[in-house]
């Protein structure tokens, strides 16, 4: 593998990171102002043709209905059915009213009299009340002014809600709203500091800030304790996360190891991280590894690295090492939870490691240097307690396959895995 | 999944608990204690000009297990407030706990500082304190009352509240139940929080699953599951927490305990239904009996007759009933994922029952609750407009794959949101083509073959009083990450530091709230009614809360004739408590009551 084709794959993380944040930076932080309205691709649209604009002009004000603007901003639009001008104006006159339609009869006009108890009328007091239609209202004391049979347009039933515009329907940008009036700023900021301790109220209303939306969360997230059985000797393993923070702020370690059941610890490591949300899937994760090795050098990484959820649900993370000897080294996880069942679940996942240099002291070549991939079938006794049984096969590649077979072993591994995910 | 479900039935049609029952009602007030005869002048009622109410800490039994609860009065629901329009009223509330607590008067119009949202109406209620509560009912109508303080709410502190009208009645009834739903867990509700922290989908025991789609039970093909795949959404993702843990209460009473209200064949029976539930939404219906719907959130609606109804978070309806049989009548309240239901019987004596039904097939989401439901024919080539709302369907699916191949960044367009929106973390989707849904059959009850109430049947009973165009427009985007759990307003968390909504004193403005989530969520605006501009005009109905469909988008007209500051949030509480809040300030302050 030529090392050129090596850091473009071991940059794709960082690209990756770096593109979501672009791509969040678009309309992320961009709203907080009053930015000027990116014009909009027309492709961008549902359907910009077929839709009857009321006008092309640059951004729309929600206008009031009193102002000589375009009909179809008229928030009344629609309300009248009957009337030709105002449904025409409707960008969506029409269709909406299909789906109306289709709602099977509960049209309350098809019994104008539901409801209403006509005393008078009512003979016996056994009827059944299924087909008395004018159960429940004593229409006695309904004053004649609120007869809800006076001037009750029945067209209306059959139009529904009128269809009021929304940003979705604005032609040339964002939707820019009419400030409310200067007299809705009038003082006082908070009304209640007029009738109680603002001293008090500033304390509650800080409390008010907490109890909506500043959840703090801890997690902590076992992927697997595993004992793995094989050719060579049989190993145990774990893999553990977690995190203590907000939602966008979080500190997150990482932790993983390997050793012998006959005692010997072969290498673990831990990692702690800042996490910061960039983008609705994306986390960004920087901080220090520290590597200890019984038999070796403890080494100590700066890392940096992009952990989240990929279209269609895969789980993802890909992070970039770099020693405090200098070596550059990457890694790149995904997997995916295929539900057979609500409790039975089966788990691919792959992982592939790469180096930018020999590291001969680690026994890496340069380039890929190993893929594992695994299949865990597990049941979630509880969502948070899963015990499982598995495969995994794994194979060094290129110098780091030849160091291995130096040492007389067999570059590639196939094992059968037992272990438990949680987390709480 | 079929386990599942043949678990819930076997529990649903298993033996009362005696002991439970003998527990419970201590813990009962009379009206809702079963085989209640209803709401009579007799019964131990708190009614004005004097009110006094103690938050505590209770134990709560039901389905024969015990847990921890705050209650009012050490009951559960808390006690039935009973007033009269036109009446001043006193509530003393005592706070016993070791944290804070409140009563927010949810519905009722009064001044600002008597709302009881610590933070924005008052500093809220200290431990060992006592706060009167103190205003004239300038209304009538069925409403409720709950803690506006932490969780509390989800542990029990929610009661109803009955307010007769000054004048005659316009609904006649001969008798009159409150129907108080719920939910209720034994797992603390900020340990329900930390899970959807961690694993959003825990409480999902209904995901769609491999052996679902080869047996074809999930009712979704491969291409539309690849597309919800795509967008890294859920199909199933419909009540966050539902029935793998709350038992569904109604009066306080789980399924097994089977609350029974009693009536005499013939009769007019009004059931003042209360969603008082944290986080479920209930499909209501009451096999063999029509409900003709007469109020709604405590306002006079021209009567519809239904056979079922969706009834959201904080919403409630008077329906009035009329059994003329001698039987039992099962009142099923159902959770619209399916997951759970709450059961209660409406029967002439105590002890009779009424086939329960079993629960019925869990629903996916559609192409309208991704918020495509507004498309123009002419952009979805094939695809059917009456296909809306099926319940999955290949036809749907292959068409809703066919834009998203190459267009996954229009469901995450800034460009369809105001400027002032924050497209960041918070927003993991902007609906491209949000619908008008209030004409569409609710969620799940798209299919059922009988009558559904739709909010296009609300008419109010009496001609609005402002018949002033609105002077302005606004529009407030309802947004999340379903991943991280994260909800807000226009992309932000209220612990964002947020500008509050601002109105001036009387001005008339027209508010669309458009749902940019794959999930219901209903707003509730404290202080006000608004007008639900459902196609009704000058007889828009009044709400104080209003059910925004996923992917759809509903408009009201407001009069913000209440100065001073209020609350504006999701009532879905998690989700209030995430950051789907805000704060309403009517400015200038003037006329508002000292």
């Amino acid at each position: 593998m030529s090392r050129a084709l090596f850091a473009a794959v071991a940059v794709l993380p960082l690209m990756l990171a770096a593109g979501a944040a672009v791509a969040q930076s678009h309309g992320g932080h961009a709203g907080h102002g009053a930015q000027a309205a990116p014009a909009r691709p027309p492709q961008a649209r549902p359907t910009p043709a077929s839709k009857p604009k009321p006008r092309a002009a640059a951004p729309r004000r929600a206008t009031p209905p009193a102002s000589a603007q375009a009909p179809a901003a008229d928030p009344h639009a629609g309300h009248d059915m009957s009337s030709a001008p105002a449904a025409a104006a409707d960008p969506h006159a029409g269709h909406d009213m299909s789906g109306m339609q289709t709602a099977p009869a509960t049209a309350p006009a098809a019994d104008p009299h539901a409801g209403h108890d006509m005393s008078a009328m009512q003979t016996s007091p056994a009827q059944p009340a299924v087909s008395d239609p004018h159960a429940g209202h004593d229409m006695s004391a309904v004053p004649p002014a609120a007869d809800p049979h006076a001037g009750h347009d029945m067209s209306a039933m059959a139009g529904g809600a009128p269809n009021i515009p929304t940003s979705v329907d604005a032609v040339g940008g964002r939707m820019v709203e009419t400030p409310p009036p200067a007299a809705a700023r009038a003082a006082p900021a908070h009304a209640a500091d007029l009738l109680f301790d603002p001293v008090v109220m500033a304390a509650s209303r800080k409390q008010l800030l907490v109890e909506n939306g500043d959840i703090r969360s801890t997690a902590v997230l076992i992927d697997s304790i595993e004992a793995s059985f094989g050719d060579g000797e049989e190993t145990y393993s774990w893999n553990a996360q977690g995190w203590t923070g907000g939602d966008i702020n979080r500190f997150w370690w990482k932790t993983e190891g390997e050793g012998a059941f006959d005692g010997k610890l072969h290498e673990a490591e831990v990692q702690a991280l800042y996490s910061r949300a960039i983008a609705p899937f994306w986390d960004v994760q920087a901080g220090v590894r520290q590597d200890f090795r019984p038999d070796g050098d403890d080494t100590t990484h700066l890392t940096v690295g992009v952990q989240g959820v990929a279209p269609y649900w895969f789980e993802m993370s890909a992070a970039a090492f770099l020693s405090t000897e200098g070596d550059l080294t990457a890694r790149a996880e995904a997997e995916y939870d295929q539900r057979l069942t609500q409790k039975w679940i089966l788990q691919p996942a792959i992982e592939v490691a790469m180096s930018a240099s020999d590291i001969p002291e680690l026994e890496i070549g340069s380039g890929l240097t190993s893929i594992t991939a695994g299949l865990r079938l597990r049941y979630e006794i509880r969502k948070e307690f899963a015990p499982y049984v598995g495969v995994e096969w794994s194979r060094s590649l290129g110098d780091t396959a030849d160091y291995a077979k130096a040492r007389g072993e067999d570059p590639e591994d196939f094992r059968l895995v037992v272990g438990i995910k949680a987390w709480f | 999944m079929s386990s599942m479900a043949l678990d819930r039935r076997s529990l649903l049609r298993g033996a009362a608990v005696s002991g439970g029952l003998l527990g419970l009602s201590g813990l009962m007030p009379a009206w809702a204690q079963t085989g209640s005869p209803g709401l009579r002048a007799d019964l131990p009622t708190l009614t004005g000009p004097n009110i006094d109410l103690t938050v505590g800490h209770s134990n709560f039994t039901v389905g024969g297990r015990t847990g921890h609860a705050v209650t009012v009065n050490g009951l559960l629901p808390a006690p039935l407030l009973r007033m009269r329009e036109g009446q001043n009223v006193r509530l003393s509330v005592t706070n016993t706990l070791d944290e804070d607590t409140s009563i927010h008067w949810h519905g009722l119009l009064l001044p600002f500082q008597m709302d009881g949202v610590p933070g924005v109406s008052f500093p809220g209620i200290k431990p060992r304190e006592t706060f009167v509560y103190e205003f004239p009912l300038k209304q009538s109508g069925t409403y409720w009352y709950h803690s506006h303080s932490g969780l509390q709410e989800a542990m029990g502190h929610y009661g109803p509240i009955v307010i007769d009208p000054a004048g005659v009645d316009p609904v006649g009834y001969d008798r009159e139940h409150v129907l108080v739903l719920s939910d209720w867990s034994f797992m603390h509700p900020h340990e329900i929080l930390a899970k959807l922290k961690k694993s959003p989908g825990y409480f999902n025991m209904q995901k769609t699953t491999l052996a679902g789609l080869l047996d074809g039970s999930d009712g979704m093909d491969l291409a539309e599951r690849r597309m919800w795949g795509g967008m890294r959404m859920d199909p199933r993702d419909i009540l966050d927490v539902n029935g793998t843990t709350y038992t569904y209460l109604i009066n306080g009473h789980g399924p097994q305990e089977n609350w029974t209200g009693l009536f005499r064949p013939g009769e007019r029976v009004r059931l003042r239904v209360i969603n008082a539930s944290a986080m479920s939404i209930f499909n209501v219906r009451i096999p063999g009996l029509a409900m003709t719907v007469v109020q709604a959130d405590g306002e006079h609606v021209r009567p519809v007759e239904v056979d079922e109804f969706q009834i959201s978070v904080a919403e409630t309806y008077d329906v009035i009933v009329r059994p003329t049989e001698d039987r039992a009548y099962t009142i099923v309240s159902e959770a619209i994922d399916r997951s759970g239901m709450g059961r209660a019987t409406l029967a002439p004596r105590l002890g009779m029952t009424a086939e329960v039904p079993p629960l019925r097939k869990v629903p996916n989401l559609t192409m309208a609750d991704m918020g495509m439901g507004g498309m123009d024919h002419g952009s979805m080539a094939g695809m059917d407009h009456s296909a809306h709302g099926a319940a999955g369907g290949a036809a749907a699916g292959a068409a809703a794959a066919a834009p998203m191949d190459h267009g996954a960044m229009s469901m995450r367009d800034p460009n369809n949101a105001p400027a002032d929106m924050a497209v960041g973390v918070g927003v993991d989707a902007i609906a491209p083509a949000p619908a008008n849904r209030l004409g569409e059959r609710p969620q799940g009850l798209q299919d059922v073959d009988h009558r559904v109430l739709v909010y296009t049947d609300l008419r109010s009973l009496t001609p609005n009083t402002d018949t002033r165009a609105p002077s302005r427009s606004m529009e407030i985007h309802l947004t999340g990450n379903m991943e991280r759990f994260m909800w807000g307003f226009d992309g932000r968390k209220f612990s964002e530091l947020v500008e509050p909504i601002r109105f001036e004193l009387n001005e008339r403005v027209r508010v669309t709230l458009v749902n940019d989530t794959m999930m219901a969520h209903p707003i509730h605006l404290h202080g006000h009614f608004f007008e639900l501009v459902n196609g009704h005009d000058g007889y828009q109905p009044l709400k104080h809360t209003v059910n925004v469909a996923p992917g759809g988008k509903v408009t009201f007209d407001l009069t913000a004739n209440a100065p001073g500051d209020w609350a504006f949030h999701c009532h879905l509480l998690m989700h209030m408590h995430a950051g789907m809040f805000n704060v309403v300030t009517v400015r200038p302050l003037e006329g508002a009551a000292r």
